[in-house]
């Protein structure tokens, strides 16, 4: 233990860093939530619940993927008929038309994007609970991947949303959303409360078994004061 | 924990109002999200309907995950998938139903494509230019379900719950009638044909006619249906004939029905009741007398001009019609004879404007008695222009006396011949009549007159020679004498004969004497003494 020359953390220290400002302060002494003297934020060492938290919203995410691919997110009333899309049928509907390259944008924002989001943070939240010491740098970097698509997949319902409101020629043509779309913006919101909710520290603080301890106690001692 | 006075210069953070989720809270979350997903799901899944399957010639207008299923214009259904049956002779849609539309799923269900369609009954389906086919549902009422379903060619024209009733109709053959065919009722369109099909032997069609709601009360048991298909053009004995229903019957044929007027009030017809459907409206009429008395008549003259339906008239009132001719030969006289056979409606003989008369009798006593009466049948005339015939029941009391034979069925009426062939027995009567006159006689005397004159002309010649030689000359020769007379007469007569300068000589001193007299007596008017004394010189 000693042999190993311990990263400098805050939590290593026993402080607290606020995460808006960014400001060092020392934890209040005894039980409870304290708040930045700077800024008001609640100050805590890790996010309080953080693989908790994630798995919730990653759990709601994935079981309204399912409606929100199965459903239509998009109905067209034209004179002529009545037509509802679904994701996969519009990207169908895209790569028959010829339009490839853009199915393959709908396709990869509003199929893979979220489907690797889930995937991803699952596999991170499954990685720091089993407290896997496996390529942390990867993981981190990976993480950040998510947080930074997150929003592409809102891509759908921004046109969904768009076309709504633009074509509203009654009885000529109407476009309405589907349950679908619903469903769709659930998912990406969901995904985008997990990733948030994920605290990617705690990758790092697996590698280290006293911070381990230290997180460990902090939880447990949380989880007692619940 | 070394570290702990290194941070001193630290601030100290600052204790939070306590206000906390409990952390489990968060699970909320994943059970809401599940209740959604599911709720939506289950909910999709719900309404998913039964998927049902129907068979059509040709696919022309359908699109799969387009095309959709609706009952009175209200969408119960999607096609999902169309493919051809195995062995490629129709098309198998693949239809989804919405929950809803679970009730549909009835034997007697039936499905059609609702296209823009032209027809000499009207136009249909022209909304579906625009918004495309969709298939049509009529609802069964059927209580055994099924979900593999043939589709309709065409619209049924009856749909189930349309208020009204069917009849069938029995026909020799169908003419120019079709499914949708109006049938009228006094020139009203009641109704329509629905259906029609051969009959299981194929010896008639059996049409299957739906009469709307307020008309099919005057379906009765007595009802008669005729075909009003167009125009009707009948010759017969009375005349040509031109009968038309509306002008869209005249395009499409039809249906009308009607009671005979001279029928009381019937009770109205219980629904799928039989009726056979007449040719035309004289015929389905003719048949409301249901008494009928066959007779069979013998005719010798030619039956040319006679045809089945031709009518048996007594007196100018039809109380009967034909109903066959054929040939008979007698193989004892080896003469040839007509049996007709005709249909006598006694009914007709009853008098409709006095209640308390009983119908007419036609029991043997009485026809014993018009036979006594004399009572036969003729053939006549009944148009000069095409030579009709028809069959004439009339008393002759001249005729030869027969009796009717009982035993036979049916009865045997005696007959006389008809208008024609009286003129032909008057015509041989002259001929004979003419035969008799003793020409050859006349001939002989013409002859021997003719001989006289022909002397008495010789006579005349001979005479006129006579007066030729004899007279001639003597006559000529005065007429010689008469002419020289004339001549000298003529030359005494010229200008320029000597008697006439004489004349004229003697003329001038005529005058001149005259002149002289003149100035004498002038002048003794003057001088009357000179006639005394002389003449006077002048002074």
């Amino acid at each position: 233990m000693n042999e190993r020359r311990l990263p400098v953390t805050a939590a290593a220290r026993g402080l607290l860093r606020c995460n808006a400002c960014d400001l060092l302060c020392k934890p209040l002494a005894g039980a409870g939530t304290s708040n930045c003297p700077r800024c008001a934020e609640p100050l805590h060492q890790r996010i309080p619940h953080s693989i908790r938290k994630t798995w919730a919203f990653l759990l709601a995410a994935m079981i309204l993927y399912i409606p929100a691919n199965l459903l239509p997110i998009m109905q067209s009333r034209s004179f002529f008929s009545v037509q509802d899309d679904t994701i996969m049928s519009g990207v169908v509907f895209l790569w028959i038309g010829g339009s490839r390259m853009l199915a393959l944008l709908v396709f990869v924002a509003s199929v893979v994007i979220p489907l690797f989001k889930l995937l991803a943070l699952a596999l991170l939240t499954l990685s720091v609970q089993l407290r896997s010491t496996w390529q942390p740098r990867q993981r981190t970097r990976m993480y950040r991947l998510v947080e930074a698509i997150g929003r592409w997949s809102m891509l759908d319902i921004y046109v969904v949303a768009l076309l709504v409101a633009l074509v509203q020629v009654q009885s000529f043509a109407r476009i309405e959303a589907g349950p679908g779309a619903a469903a769709f913006g659930a998912v990406v919101v969901l995904t985008l409360l997990a990733a948030n909710s994920f605290d990617p520290r705690l990758i790092w603080d697996c590698l280290d078994n006293d911070m381990d301890n230290a997180y460990r106690d902090n939880d447990d001692m949380e989880n007692d004061l619940d | 924990m070394t570290d702990a006075n290194d941070n001193a210069d630290l601030p100290q953070a600052v204790r939070a109002p306590r206000w906390h989720w409990a952390p489990w809270l968060i699970w909320l979350i994943p059970i809401i999200a599940a209740l959604v997903g599911g709720t939506i799901l289950i909910e999709s899944l719900m309404s998913r309907g039964p998927t049902i399957t129907i068979n059509f010639k040709s696919a022309e207008g359908l699109e799969a995950g387009k095309t959709r299923i609706k009952y009175k214009d209200v969408e119960i259904g999607t096609v999902g998938r169309i493919s051809l049956s195995p062995d490629r002779q129709q098309v198998v849609v693949t239809a989804q139903l919405v929950k809803s539309a679970e009730s549909f799923l009835r034997d007697d269900t039936r499905f059609w494509v609702v296209r823009p369609r032209v027809g000499a009954g009207g136009i249909s389906g022209l909304g579906t230019l625009l918004s495309g086919s969709y298939i049509g549902v009529d609802a069964g009422k059927s209580e055994e379900s099924r979900d593999d379903f043939t589709g309709l060619d065409v619209p049924p024209f009856v749909l189930t719950g349309l208020a009204g009733r069917q009849f069938v109709l029995h026909a020799e053959q169908i003419g120019s009638l079709d499914i949708g065919a109006p049938v009228f009722f006094r020139h009203i369109q009641a109704g329509q044909i629905a259906a029609y099909e051969l009959d299981p032997n194929g010896t008639g069609v059996i049409l299957h006619v739906f009469v709307n709601a307020p008309y099919d009360k005057y379906v009765t048991t007595s009802s008669r249906f005729w075909q009003a298909s167009g125009v009707e053009l009948s010759l017969d004995a009375s005349g040509v004939k031109l009968a038309t229903e509306s002008l869209a019957s005249i395009l499409s044929g039809g249906i009308s029905f009607g009671a005979p007027d001279d029928l009381p009030v019937a009770p109205e017809a219980p629904i799928n009741s039989t009726f056979t459907l007449y040719g035309n409206r004289d015929n389905a009429m003719k048949h409301a007398d249901t008494v009928v008395r066959k007779a069979l008549l013998y005719f010798d003259e030619s039956t040319r001009g006679l045809a089945p339906g031709a009518p048996v008239d007594f007196r100018g009132i039809v109380i009967g019609e034909v109903t066959a001719i054929s040939l008979e030969v007698d193989r004892k006289g080896k003469v040839f004879r007509f049996p007709v056979e005709v249909n006598i409606y006694p009914q007709r003989l009853q008098s409709r404007y006095r209640k308390g008369t009983p119908a007419a009798d036609d029991s043997r006593e009485v026809i014993d008695a018009l036979v006594a009466r004399g009572l036969r049948a003729q053939l006549k005339t009944g148009n000069l222009l095409t030579g009709q015939l028809f069959v004439a029941l009339d008393f002759f009391p001249d005729a030869a006396k027969t009796t009717i034979d009982w035993k036979q069925e049916p009865i045997t009426l005696a007959t006389v011949p008809g208008t024609l062939e009286e003129l032909q027995a008057i015509l041989s009567r002259i001929a004979r009549r003419l035969d008799k006159v003793p020409l050859e006689q006349i001939g002989a005397d013409l002859r021997v007159a003719l001989k006289s004159l022909d002397s008495t002309l010789k006579s005349t010649d001979a005479l006129v020679k006579r007066v030729d030689t004899e007279l001639t000359p003597q006559a000529s020769a005065t007429l010689e004498q008469v002419r020289k007379t004339v001549a000298s007469a003529d030359a005494v007569l010229a200008s320029d004969a000597p008697l006439q300068q004489d004349l004229r000589t003697t003329l001038g001193d005529i005058s001149r004497a005259a002149q002289a007299l003149r100035s004498l007596t002038d002048y003794l008017d003057r001088h009357p003494e000179a006639l005394l004394r002389g003449k006077k010189e002048t002074p």
